[in-house]
């Protein structure tokens, strides 16, 4: 059982430990990122898991970070948008929202290339039905999500063609 | 605050022990809502999600029974092998949230919350599910009926953790419907499931989010029940028409923000109409 400390806590995040002082322990794991970690990538908005923003992954599942305890994500592994390519690198679904125009202001792009990444990962080709549903629970209120959906498309090509 | 993380039930229940008024956390998705918006406050918090014993199931098949550990997520229900075993509960379990939500929301909490309108309670009823509760002082099993006392009300004492969720696993039909104000991460303002049993010859109906409680209705269940013929999957439309009444009278929905209680009364007769034209497609 761990117990962890208000005064030093440790969580695993872009496959670093890093340490989280003086923190009150009922945070989420969204404040913990950005306001006490500096990693800005996730984005917070509802602060109750309806748009997306936040979205990372947890020992592999796609969550909301504002629902995780960070306190209680100790011991986990936690991919952010930070830990998906190195900086100045965009991987390819970072590369495939700018090619096809589905960056409009950029709030809900972090959150969108997790899902996207947690979606080619188990469903290397999906039908537009599925990246719609896949897609859900991120909210876009610039793009219409049309060109969202046309980039998922083409990296599952050019994943394809790779191969 | 402080916030115990145990890896085994042995431990969770020794943490549960020593801090009987500790609120369990297990995906967070009920109660991060009301943390982050300060609408509740927690002296301590034991994080349920790393306990082994609570995140498995097993399929029975002698005694024909499917057991989920509470911390099963909606996201392991909505896919097999779960979803075949129990198809109403797996069509409840995809339209909660959204995927980022059935990640991390927990069959366990969901029982645990016991809002009307939690989407895998009508299933778990029209299934007539058992909770099982466990505490330092031992094990014990209870209906999920009784289970549910109340909106957001249940029977689970200090102490408690819900361990598991077990269902029958049925021969015939069985799914769930909801209404709400859109069709992607809705709460619904009315619900209901259908069980047709076709090897005991048993029609379930139960409500949800038109009632303190989820509703059974056993007079529509006893006139379905009357009139079905489970070999050819038959039921006369008029008998079809006569239960969605049976179902709106057996309804206690009130107006609030989300709906008024005319239009839940309304929907819920469609939604069981709805389902038993599909768990009897002949006429
Ligand atoms: C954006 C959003 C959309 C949602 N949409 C839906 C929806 O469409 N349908 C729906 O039904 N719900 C919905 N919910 C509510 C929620 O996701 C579900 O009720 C979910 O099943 C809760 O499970 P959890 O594991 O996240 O619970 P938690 O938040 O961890 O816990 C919920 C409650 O149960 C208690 N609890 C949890 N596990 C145990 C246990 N093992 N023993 C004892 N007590 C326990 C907790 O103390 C708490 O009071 C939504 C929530 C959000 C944030
Ligand atoms: S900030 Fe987490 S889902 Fe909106
Ligand atoms: S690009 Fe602005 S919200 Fe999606």
């Amino acid at each position: 059982m761990s117990e962890p400390s208000n005064l030093v806590y440790t969580l695993h995040v872009n496959g670093h430990a890093s340490d989280v002082r003086d923190a009150w322990l009922g945070e989420s794991l969204l404040y913990v990122l950005r306001e006490r970690l500096g990693l800005m990538g996730s984005k917070g908005a509802c602060e109750q898991g309806e748009c997306g923003s936040c979205s990372v992954l947890v020992d592999g599942e796609l969550v909301c970070s504002c629902l995780v305890l960070a306190a209680g994500a100790v011991g986990q592994q936690i991919i952010t948008i930070e830990g998906v390519a190195p900086a100045g690198a965009p991987s390819d679904v970072q590369q495939a929202f700018v090619d096809a125009g589905a960056v409009q202001c950029g709030f809900c792009t972090p959150g969108l290339i997790m899902a996207t990444h947690s979606l080619l990962e188990r469903s290397p080709e999906p039908t537009e039905y599925e990246i719609r549903e896949e897609l859900s629970g991120n909210i876009c209120r610039c793009t219409g999500y049309g060109r969202i959906i046309e980039a998922v498309q083409r990296v599952a090509v050019a994943r394809r063609g790779a191969q | 605050m402080s916030v115990l993380v145990p890896t085994s039930l042995v431990d969770a229940l020794q943490a549960l022990a020593e801090h009987p008024d500790a609120t369990v956390l297990a995906g967070g998705t009920d109660l991060m809502v009301e943390l982050n918006g300060g609408h509740r406050r927690a002296s301590s918090v034991v994080v349920v999600n790393r306990v082994p014993e609570l995140c498995t199931w097993r399929h029975d098949p002698v005694s024909r029974t499917l057991r989920l550990g509470a911390g099963v997520t909606y996201a392991q229900i909505e896919r097999d092998p779960i979803a075949s075993l129990v198809p109403g509960l797996a069509e409840a379990a995809r339209t909660v949230g959204s995927p980022q939500i059935r990640h991390a929301a927990t069959i366990g909490g969901n029982v645990g919350t016991c809002s009307p309108a939690g989407d895998g309670l009508p299933v778990l009823s029209a299934l007539n599910a058992e909770v099982e509760l466990v505490s330092a002082e031992g094990v014990r099993s209870v209906p999920f009926s009784s289970f549910m006392v109340g909106p957001k009300r249940t029977l689970r004492g200090p102490g408690e953790l819900i361990s598991a969720i077990t269902v029958p696993v049925v021969d015939g039909w069985q799914g769930y419907a909801k209404v709400g104000v859109r069709n992607a991460m809705v709460i619904a303002t009315a619900s209901a499931a259908v069980v047709a049993d076709s090897r005991r010859g048993t029609v379930a109906i139960a409500l949800g989010s038109v009632g303190p409680t989820i509703l059974r209705c056993p007079e529509a269940e006893a006139h379905a029940m009357e009139h079905a013929d489970f070999g050819e999957r038959r039921l006369a439309p008029e008998v079809v028409s006569h239960c969605c009444e049976l179902v709106r009278l057996a309804s206690r929905p009130i107006d609030d923000h989300r709906s008024t209680a005319a239009y839940r009364r309304h929907a819920v007769g469609v939604l069981a109409g709805r389902l038993l034209r599909r768990a009897f497609p002949n006429e």
